[in-house]
């Protein structure tokens, strides 16, 4: 089943871009990474599919639901992690928990202190008086406190220190393991690659690319690394190129015979050919402009 | 009802404030009333020579010397202004402060349709208005019973049902206005409250300017009028309801489909 399914999404605002015919495609039981750079179109996609702006074209759908006119149902099943908590000044991180589950009509109590517990989150204080850190820990409690089986998250972990992250993702593991759909924005490729068994690669708001992880890294492009020289073999066309003392590295698009032709005059020592990690994919991507 | 509940906690300081301000200047007035009836020719004599500035404040057609007269030009002013101010701060921050603080983001990614966010943040701006109308009211008659004074209980509940709807007014007016602004709302609210106030005065002045009595809520709420004639100019009032209605109505169509604003 296709949890979030957008087709030709676009939104503009005024005569500037934000997403342009988005096709994408969440299946249940992802855990799906969306990739780009900050301005890419990633937060307007998701503000979109929550209802909080409205597409100015194209259909989007979340559990076979249209995300204008059946928003409030959808959200039912959704939460949400914003990518700058803000919340009620004078309140307390208590009340807002709360707040957040008053809205959904649910007593979610127990899981909510459960939450605050792994993430070592004070209660009693008021939400002015919070770190970033623990605002986003606030944000993650009303984000999963009702156990949705949609979670979207917006660059869950900036603010976040290290062994937070880690509980984060260890709670999102657990979720997804017990069949919610995780739906990731991120610029962080390394959390994206470690946790994501999708993802998508938004760029200019179009999107560039959507496959599995796996297949997303088994480019074309190939981290090839030469020892024994310092500089790239002539009459092949690489990118990323690093010359070391040890030798060079470059990223390698082309032809594998067009590559050992190149090397084959070459006083190489060494030569080593790997999968290039999600990063450098990543800026394969952006720099050829897309597939 | 968890969004109404909660605009009326997160209101109660700024409405106590108000109403603990208005409620006691109420009681210094109604306080000083014995001394004003006892200076009562010199008084009169005053007023009547500050030519258009009486007819400005209706003190031309009340009398100082009676409880209801005193009370409809003293406390009318402070219930017009404190009042006015304190309903176009309810209603103009209500939507905008949500963008402003970027708390909207945290409210509508709930389930909770729009429409029943605005009806419940309407109710709430209502339920502050009615209880702080309440509240002085209840100043206003004990204040009375402390100078061993009663008023005109005709013309007192129909002057405090004008104030209520005016102020109600002022709300809905703003309510709308909030619902297209992200940031400034507490000077366009205060502005208009205060524009709309001195359109009274000016009606009041010169009769070129009285087609504005259909434009301000402070004209159906003139106590010069209500005292004087016992009775509410509902031709006025059915305007200022339409009025009313219409800014909620725009505010609605607006805000459902409006875009958040990050």
């Amino acid at each position: 089943m296709t949890v979030i399914e957008t087709k030709k999404l676009t939104k503009t605002y005024g005569s500037a871009r934000g997403i342009t015919e988005l096709d994408l495609a969440v299946n249940e039981g992802d855990f799906f990474g969306f990739i780009g750079p900050n301005g890419a179109g990633k937060s307007t996609t998701i503000r979109t599919l929550l209802g909080l702006i409205f597409p100015t074209s194209g259909t989007a759908s979340i559990f076979g639901k249209d995300i204008v006119s059946q928003k409030t149902e959808i959200l039912r099943d959704v939460g949400y992690m914003p990518s700058e908590a803000n919340f009620y000044n004078g309140m307390r991180v208590r009340d807002i928990i709360s707040l957040s589950a008053g809205m959904r009509k649910k007593d979610c109590s127990e899981e909510a202190k459960r939450l605050c517990e792994r993430l070592d989150l004070d209660c009693s204080k008021r939400v002015d008086e919070l770190s970033l850190g623990n605002r986003k820990k606030a944000s993650i409690v009303c984000a999963l406190q009702h156990k949705p089986k949609l979670c979207i998250l917006d660059e869950p972990t900036s603010g976040l220190d290290p062994l937070m992250q880690r509980e984060f993702f260890g709670i999102l593991r657990e979720r997804h393991e017990e069949g919610a759909t995780i739906f990731l924005s991120s610029h962080i490729l390394s959390e994206i690659q470690k946790n994501c068994t999708r993802a998508a690669i938004i760029k200019e708001g179009r999107l560039i690319a959507l496959d599995s992880v796996e297949n997303l890294s088994k480019t074309s492009a190939k981290r090839v690394t030469l020892h024994g020289v310092t500089a790239v073999p002539e009459g092949i066309s690489v990118k990323s190129a690093e010359v070391s003392e040890d030798g060079v590295t470059f990223l390698y698009g082309g032809e594998i015979k067009a590559l050992l032709s190149a090397v084959d005059q070459m006083p190489i020592t060494d030569m080593t050919i790997t999968e290039p990690g999600l990063d450098e994919i990543f800026m394969h991507f952006y720099e050829k402009g897309g597939k | 009802m968890t969004i109404y509940i909660k605009e009326l906690k997160q209101s109660a300081k700024s409405w106590l404030i108000w109403t603990l301000s208005i409620g006691f200047m109420m009681l210094i007035c109604v306080m000083m009333f014995p001394e004003m009836e006892s200076q009562m020719d010199s008084v009169t004599d005053v007023f009547a020579n500050m030519g258009g500035f009486t007819a400005a404040f209706g003190m031309d057609r009340l009398s100082f010397g009676e409880l209801m007269g005193f009370y409809g030009i003293e406390c009318g002013n402070i219930m017009g202004i404190g009042g006015g101010f304190f309903a176009a701060l309810a209603g103009i921050s209500v939507l905008a402060n949500e963008e402003k603080e970027r708390t909207a983001e945290f409210l509508l990614t709930h389930p909770v349709s729009r429409d029943s966010v605005l009806f419940q943040k309407l109710m709430s701006v209502f339920t502050q208005i009615i209880l702080m109308n309440a509240a002085v009211v209840g100043i206003s008659l004990l204040s009375a019973v402390i100078i061993g004074e009663e008023y005109k209980m005709t013309e007192f509940v129909l002057l405090h049902a004008a104030y209520l709807m005016m102020q109600i007014e002022i709300g809905c007016i703003c309510f709308g206005i909030s619902a297209f602004i992200r940031r400034g709302s507490i000077g366009i609210g205060l502005g208009l409250a205060l524009a709309l106030y001195f359109m009274n005065i000016i009606c009041n002045i010169s009769d070129k300017a009285e087609s504005l009595k259909y434009i301000t809520p402070y004209a159906y709420a003139e106590a010069s009028n209500i005292i004087s004639e016992a009775e509410i100019d509902m031709k006025l009032m059915w305007v200022g309801i339409a009025i009313s209605v219409l800014a909620v109505i725009i505010g609605f169509m607006k805000y459902l489909k409006k875009d958040i604003s990050a």
